[in-house]
């Protein structure tokens, strides 16, 4: 399995502060990547590194077999939809296309006018008078367009009603269909990622909280119901991600490989949301516990 | 890269260019008038001495095209910086395009060497053409005294607003660059730009070339004021003279002893209350005076104009090396 991304001890510091920290990833090749963290978590960070918008801090980070941005090859095989989705107010549609052609030496024409006709944009319109979705759309076109081998897009439908949010999500996996590609794809909302993505990367306080395909993640991660317990009493191999109580009742997050078989467990499926939920209260969790006992 | 920086820039050529177009237009129409006019009475006056009076008329020709021409020479190397310096990266910035830009398959160096490089050049390019037309029609004007080599005028003829544009759109640039803010770092290119310019002709310029020193024998003709109250005391002798060099920026002109020395004493006896102007001034030349001139001499117009001129375009370079490093560098 050849690796799209791959980052070893990767940090990024802004003045004091680390947005990003020993991130150490192996994206797989032929995926639809989720990246799912909370606002601030440093997926941005990660995201700008893996374009070489940003230079790191600390560690490395190789995107298909190189630096990021090292050559205009390199660029050329990466397509990137920013944060917000970008595009120049002043130029129509038509000259985006050209901006596309003119900078990219892989363009494909056709793919980027067939696209721009099946949405339904007038190429004569300006760029600063279209709609959210409709300004997506056409980074999106503009990223495709390039022919690249991973498309990565940073929060693409964050500020898009739920209808546009639906059309682009599908629009995408149909390119991703057509042209056979890599895509990591971030988002702070796991419901948007749920229905696309086959792997799964948590971010959470700069820190990669896990990683791994969907399927794998869900089969190893169990929602545990049971009369209260301690939950430092499960067996070797259970690794509680989170646990709430009530008075009678204790419930868990588990990640382990095999199979629970402990009676006292009512063990149900989890779902995405809920598994990286987990993921977050723990950290959250975590951060509370030191300023308990500052207090006492 | 070419065609995307051509569509971004297209509307300020296009203002630029007509802007020329309507400049040159007034220039072809008003210059050759202009042009006959001196030739038929300043060039000539001399022969009918009343060359004082065909100056002041020739002068008050064409005023308002002369005051525009004054504002527009003064405005434009500032304008450039401000509209096509200043907004050329901090609108991307501002906009968050520069993500758009840079990950299309144009390093980024590519981006910004053909962006700088090419408003740059359209920059000195159109300060150069607009000098070249005001110089061409100023030029009867510049003929009359110090001419172009009058401080105020220096600036505006010849080759160096060519390196106050590209200095002036470098600076805009970097201002764009590290403020990251359309509007203010148009505020802070003016500001920078003024500043440097002015501080320029008034410290640095009269000393790019070492200048001429005159030490002669007091040219009475040259003098323009007699009287009390010179530098030694308020009882010593003051004369005062406006040297008549064509073409020369003078600096200082000084009236000394036969000794060298500013304080000239106490003023002969023929200058009493009662005695006549005549009478006072032929005492005062058989005083053996001297008198001391500093200046550059109009023979070197086109020294300064180089000089000057690569200083500015050296700084602009500076500032575009900067911009590189900060562009691959720290920015985002």
């Amino acid at each position: 399995m050849t690796a799209v991304l791959e980052a070893h001890g990767l940090g990024r510091r802004y003045r004091r502060r680390w947005a990003l920290s020993d991130c150490t990833l192996k994206i797989p090749a032929g995926q639809v990547v989720g990246l799912v963290g909370p606002n601030g978590a440093g997926k941005t960070t990660l995201l700008h590194l893996a374009v070489g918008l940003l230079q790191p801090t600390a560690g490395t980070i190789e995107v298909l077999g190189d630096r990021p941005a090292a050559s205009p090859a390199q660029l050329a095989r990466v397509g990137f939809v920013a944060q917000d989705t970008p595009t120049y107010s002043g130029l129509t549609v038509a000259d985006h296309l050209r901006l596309g052609a003119h900078l990219n030496p892989g363009w494909d024409a056709r793919t980027a006018s067939d696209r721009i006709e099946r949405l339904g944009l007038d190429p004569r319109q300006r760029a600063g008078k279209l709609s959210g979705g409709q300004r997506a759309q056409l980074a999106l076109t503009l990223a495709l367009a390039k022919k690249p081998g991973l498309l990565i897009l940073d929060e693409p439908v964050a500020s898009l009603d739920p209808l546009a949010r639906r059309e682009f999500l599908q629009s995408l996996m149909e390119a991703v269909v057509d042209q056979g590609l890599s895509v990591v794809l971030s988002s702070h909302l796991v419901a948007d990622l749920e229905r696309a993505c086959d792997y799964l990367i948590v971010l959470i306080d700069s820190r990669v909280q896990i990683s791994g395909e969907v399927d794998h993640l869900l089969g190893t991660h169990h929602l545990l119901t049971g009369p209260r317990r301690d939950p430092a009493r499960l067996p070797e191999g259970q690794q509680v991600i989170s646990a709430s109580h009530t008075d009678r009742q204790t419930t868990l997050t588990v990640r382990s490989e095999g199979p629970i078989h402990d009676p006292a467990w009512v063990v149900s499926k989890i779902g995405l949301e809920d598994l990286v939920l987990a993921y977050m209260s723990r950290t959250v969790g975590a951060e509370r516990r030191p300023a308990l006992e500052v207090q006492r | 890269m070419i065609w995307l920086t051509w569509r971004q820039f297209r509307a300020q050529t296009v203002a630029a260019a007509s802007l020329l177009a309507l400049l040159a237009i007034a220039f072809a129409v008003t210059g050759p008038q202009l042009a006959h006019l001196y030739d038929t009475t300043v060039a000539t006056c001399h022969t009918q001495h009343d060359c004082p009076i065909a100056i002041n008329a020739f002068q008050s020709e064409d005023s308002f095209l002369q005051s525009l021409v004054r504002l527009v020479m003064l405005a434009a190397p500032a304008l450039i910086g401000i509209f096509w310096g200043a907004p050329l990266i901090a609108h991307e910035l501002e906009a968050g395009t520069q993500r758009l830009a840079w990950t299309q398959s144009v390093t980024r160096l590519r981006w910004l060497a053909v962006k700088l490089g090419l408003a740059g050049l359209a920059s000195m390019a159109a300060a150069g053409l607009l000098s070249l037309m005001v110089t061409w029609w100023s030029g009867p004007f510049d003929r009359i005294g110090a001419g172009r080599m009058d401080p105020s005028i220096f600036s505006e003829r010849g080759i160096v607003p060519v390196g106050y544009a590209a200095f002036a759109f470098a600076l805009g640039v970097t201002a764009g660059l590290l403020i990251r803010r359309t509007v203010p770092a148009m505020a802070v290119t003016l500001a920078v730009f003024a500043a440097v310019v002015s501080g320029f002709a008034l410290r640095v310029r009269f000393h790019l070339l070492p200048p001429v020193r005159l030490v002669s024998a007091l040219n009475m003709s040259w003098v323009t004021q007699t009287g009390i109250g010179g530098p030694a005391g308020p009882n010593s002798l003051l004369v005062s003279i406006t040297p008549n060099v064509p073409g020369a920026w003078i600096s200082s002109s000084q009236v000394t002893t036969a000794a060298g020395s500013t304080s000239l004493g106490p003023p002969p006896p023929t200058c009493g209350a009662n005695s006549t102007y005549s009478a006072c001034t032929a005492a005062i030349g058989r005083m053996h005076l001297r008198q001391v001139i500093i200046y550059q001499p109009g023979s070197r117009f086109w020294a300064l104009q180089w000089y000057e001129t690569a200083i500015y375009l050296a700084l602009a370079l500076a500032l575009a090396g900067f911009c590189v490093w900060w562009v691959r560098r720290r920015v985002s």
